[in-house]
């Protein structure tokens, strides 16, 4: 199971992780060689450029305007027909559904609801998910979250639901008509790097704050994944099974409903299941804009640096996640129960919601362990917390982040463009490039720099970390396997909950969110790092080990490099991850964009800044995305 | 396909929309409505947490209302108002441009009284560095200071520790009027800028930062505060160009207009609700440090203070 950005990952790593070894040697040197001209040129113009880093205005054009937006929106929303008829009609039909969901789910009663979902995973998915879910929700009482575990369930399913509804005709569209795939590839790949973080003040505008809002940011965040999984099994149906019903005369509606929806079943139990995960880590964000459920019990422990609390929560979200994931991971690998067993096992389900069982179940929390091991880290690591800090900040941190706020932006730009033709292609390397100047234009060139700063920082550790992980879990089969489930785990956690052990154990500072930027991010990394070493052929290994490598010199000489696009893809979905948290730890002292964005979404004189650090934060985002992607493609091109 | 749609959905647009479309309150539970669901909203600080507690219990116990709680923001409860998320919010902190939005000019919220607190808001330095450096709670002094306060996160100028994001702040404005060589670090919460204002007292490390009162850490342990510029009479009214102190805050209540009109007996209870800094230190004492829940708190505090919220309950019920 790998949670986030799957449908890209899955694409991407055929190409780049599936055909090593034609990695040629001139290829190498020319790829030295551009770099080496790059670095050289690079050094010369910014010795030669520098500025001195002026504050951004806090005044800019841009703020201005999305001020003016605001206060149109303000001024009109009971009145312009967009709203009367449109936005506001969307709110009330979301609403109505979540709260339909939410009574569904509640007037099951304790007892009911652990029955209907036990019964439920039985039927989809076998007597095993179906023991898994009774223990999962059980627990939920346990932890003493039960109503605010059902609360999350309902706003995860009702978007999973609008992303299902909206998702799967939109992915088969894509892959039946080639105009629609094409069209929607870009507007995806952008909402698949949108940081959780910048859009929720959008949203509040249009949608306003409560569960409405929370639902369609949980939609826009998790409907890519629904899209592009869809599209993926729709085209791969096998063109001989849909020729031999052609041939039978099928018509189109018969072709699509007898034949590539049917085949294509274990791939769209896959779309549901990763849609559910996506769904699921967004719908905690949403606490943010007063969506009720787990993540406000985060919120609160985060407000009172009760690490302790967040970890029962935290808990819950994982056990939550993990039931979600293996139930419908075995439904999409089985069909299910025949009507035979189904209607028993759900009649059974129905007697025990009748039967008048209440919710006494004995407690139990994580929080005082918990609490009790932070303040002893605390206490007793203080100097070696801070030291890490402090030597971090100033050895890597300071000096980058002078180095880029002193850069003045076109020269940025120049070298961003240069660089994405050197080792992208001329597609990317534009793209890239008006990203850069696009920052700009939105007058917040400092704090994006600074922000870029802390995110390249974050990014040589993440992979540092993830890459030496990686190998070892390649390497030790065991390993691999203990760590399965924690990767796993890591994986479902949504982004902020990392921030309570980085700020018990740093305080506010930039530190802190590249601590909780690492961990957030490194274990997709393990996982493409291993994939990629493994899938290095077994036979060029044995042909090293045959020659007298040592393990040394498989690693570097062979191993590693022939795991290049998996090395670069991990890269790439690194750096992705790494900005989306980074700019979370401006809730936490790490200033820059992703303070800008905390700010404008709780003081209303900041509410055009902070928009507009939102969109200079996608635009850094689809920067770094271009330039690491256009790299792992090109190379994928000069290898042929 | 497509010819049926049409009809389709201007049918539902019409049976939706009955005449006029749809506010953007529609849909929202009726609320406030005698013996109903009051909606308070709980802002991230435990001074106001202490508030809601004692409201929330005396609602539930003494007058038979179900209160939900939503822990929002500041300037998000205020929205609250205006989607029926909210009906009241029970230590507001001035917000002299929200009130205009929100009471003058959409007239969705009005007015419930002060709480009875006296909110102040400032800059402050533990105890130990007013004994080693007597003139550094003069502002004056404080570019002479910058040294002692510098951090891996203010670089060349000394640190300004703020709270969180959304609490009322000039102090980025404050630092740049008043050409201070600092630099403002969030923090992000109240328990992370206790945590600090602790760890300074008690490893005697410098700090200076945004805190306020009423807050319960000052009975334990003192902090000074410094001084800058007197508030006068409208300097602060652009909040860009501020450079004088903050004022003297009337923390008041504020309530929706919804709710004023058909609270009834809950309304007339949030209304009349005042108490003391001294009441409010209690309970956040209780809340912070005696591990209580906000029901036990404010338990304890109703049963030792029966004399002060008697008079809170409206006649008759």
């Amino acid at each position: 199971m790998t949670v986030t950005t799957a449908g890209r990952e899955t694409g991407a790593a055929e190409d780049g992780a599936g055909h090593p070894g034609r990695w040629g040697a001139a290829g190498l040197r020319s790829g030295r060689t551009r770099i080496a001209v790059l670095v050289v040129v690079s050094v010369v113009a910014l010795l030669s450029f520098r500025t001195t880093a002026a504050a951004d205005s806090s005044d800019a054009a841009a703020f201005r305007f999305f001020d003016g937006v605001r206060d149109w929106v303000d001024a009109n929303r009971d009145v312009n027909p967009l709203f009367l008829y449109g936005v506001n009609y969307i709110r009330l039909g979301v609403r109505l559904l979540v709260d339909a969901v939410s009574a569904g789910l509640t007037g099951l009663g304790f007892a009911g609801l652990v029955a209907v979902a036990g019964a439920l995973a039985l039927v989809v998915a076998g007597w095993r998910a179906g023991l898994l879910a009774v223990t999962g929700f059980v627990a939920f009482a346990v932890l003493g979250l039960w109503a605010e575990s059902v609360e999350t369930l309902a706003l995860t399913l009702s978007a999973v639901l609008i992303a299902v509804v909206l998702g799967v005709p939109l992915g088969v569209l894509a892959a039946r008509v080639r105009w629609v795939g094409a069209a929607l590839r870009p507007v995806l790949d952008v909402m698949q790097i949108l940081p959780t973080f910048a859009y929720l003040a959008p949203m509040t505008l249009l949608f306003l704050i409560g569960s409405p809002a929370a639902v369609i940011a949980t939609l826009i965040y998790a409907v890519p994944v629904t899209i592009r999984i869809t599209e993926l099994g729709i085209a791969g149906v096998a063109p001989t099974a849909v020729e031999a019903a052609t041939a039978q005369g099928a018509t189109r509606l018969q072709l699509l409903t007898g034949v590539r929806l049917p085949m294509a079943r274990p791939t769209l139990v896959l779309a549901v299941n990763q849609t559910v995960m996506m769904a699921l880590s967004m719908a905690v964000v949403t606490a943010l804009i007063d969506a009720p459920g787990l993540g406000q019990n985060i919120i609160r422990a985060l407000e009172r640096v009760n690490v302790g609390a967040a970890f029962d929560a935290g808990l819950a979200i994982v056990i939550m996640a993990v039931v979600l994931d293996r139930v419908t991971t075995a439904a999409s690998r089985r069909r299910p129960h025949s009507w035979r067993v189904a209607v028993p096992v759900l009649g059974a389900a129905a007697v025990v919601a009748a039967l008048p069982i209440g919710d006494a179940v004995p407690r139990f929390s994580f929080a005082a362990p918990v609490n009790a091991l932070t303040g002893w880290v605390e206490l007793h690591w203080y100097d070696v917390t801070e030291w890490l800090k402090n030597t971090v900040s100033a050895i890597l941190l300071n000096p980058l982040e002078t180095t880029l706020t002193t850069t003045p932006w076109w020269l940025f730009t120049v070298l961003v463009l240069v660089a994405g033709l050197l080792m992208a292609d001329w597609r990317s390397a534009l793209i890239a490039a008006a990203s850069a100047a696009g920052v700009n234009g939105l007058g917040l060139w400092q704090h994006a720099m600074q922000t870029l700063a802390t995110v390249l920082v974050a990014t040589v550790l993440t992979m540092l970390i993830g890459v030496w992980a990686g190998v070892l879990c390649a390497r030790h089969d065991r390993l691999a396997v203990l760590t399965r489930p924690l990767l796993d785990a890591a994986q479902t956690m949504p982004s902020f909950v990392y921030l309570l052990p980085a700020v018990a154990l740093f305080g506010a500072s930039r530190f802190t969110a590249i601590v909780a930027a690492v961990i957030f991010a490194v274990p997709p990394v393990v996982r493409l790092v291993e994939r990629g070493v493994r899938d290095v052929p077994a036979t060029v290994v044995e042909a090293a080990l045959s020659a007298g490598s040592t393990p040394r010199q498989l690693l570097w000489k062979v191993q590693l490099p022939m795991a290049r696009g998996g090395l670069l893809l991990a890269a790439n979905q690194g750096i992705v991850m790494v900005l989306a948290m980074v700019v979370v730890g401006g809730l936490v002292g790490a200033g820059a964009l992703g303070y800008d964005v905390v700010a404008g979404f709780s003081q209303r004189e900041d509410f055009g800044r902070g928009l507009a650090a939102g969109f200079a934060i996608v635009l850094l985002g689809v920067l770094l995305d271009r330039l690491t992607q256009g790299f792992h493609r090109s190379t994928k091109g000069s290898r042929q | 396909m497509k010819l049926r749609i049409i009809p389709m959905t201007a049918v539902l647009g019409l049976v939706l929309s009955g005449c006029g479309g749809a506010t953007s309150d529609a849909g929202s539970a009726p609320s406030g409505e005698s013996k109903g669901t009051v909606n308070l909203a709980i802002n991230p600080w435990v001074g106001y947490e202490a508030n809601a507690a004692v409201i929330e219990y005396l609602l539930e116990k003494e007058l038979g209302y179900t209160v939900e709680t939503k822990n929002l923001k500041e300037e998000i409860a205020w929205q609250g108002f205006e989607t029926g998320e909210v009906d009241a919010i029970v230590e507001n902190w001035g917000h002299p441009d929200l009130k205009k939005t929100y009471i003058e000019d959409k007239k969705v919220a009005v007015d419930a009284g002060p709480t009875g607190n006296t909110g102040v808001i400032g800059w402050y330095v533990p105890q130990w560095m007013v004994e080693q450096y007597p003139d550094i709670t003069d502002g004056a002094n404080l570019n002479k200071y910058a040294d002692l306060f510098k951090t891996s996160e203010s670089g060349a100028q000394g640190q300004l520790l703020d709270g969180d994001p959304s609490f009322v702040t000039n102090d980025a404005a404050l630092v740049e009027n008043l050409k201070l060589n600092y630099k403002v670090v969030y923090s992000g919460s109240e328990a992370a800028l206790i945590k600090a204002a602790q760890q300074a007292t008690a490893q005697k490390k410098p700090l200076l930062f945004y805190f306020y009162e009423p807050q319960w850490l000052f009975a334990k342990e003192k902090y000074a505060r410094v001084k800058l510029p007197a508030y006068t009479e409208g300097c602060d009214a652009d909040p860009k160009k501020v450079a004088c102190d903050y004022p003297d805050y009337v923390l008041d209540k504020v309530v929706s207009k919804k709710f004023a009109d058909t609270g009834g007996a809950a309304y007339e209870f949030v209304k009349n609700f005042t108490w003391t800094n001294d009441d409010q230190n209690l309970v956040s004492d209780y809340l912070t440090n005696q591990g209580m829940s906000a029901e036990q708190a404010a338990e304890k505090w109703a049963s030792e203070h029966e004399a002060t919220w008697k008079s809170w309950i409206p006649a008759g019920s």
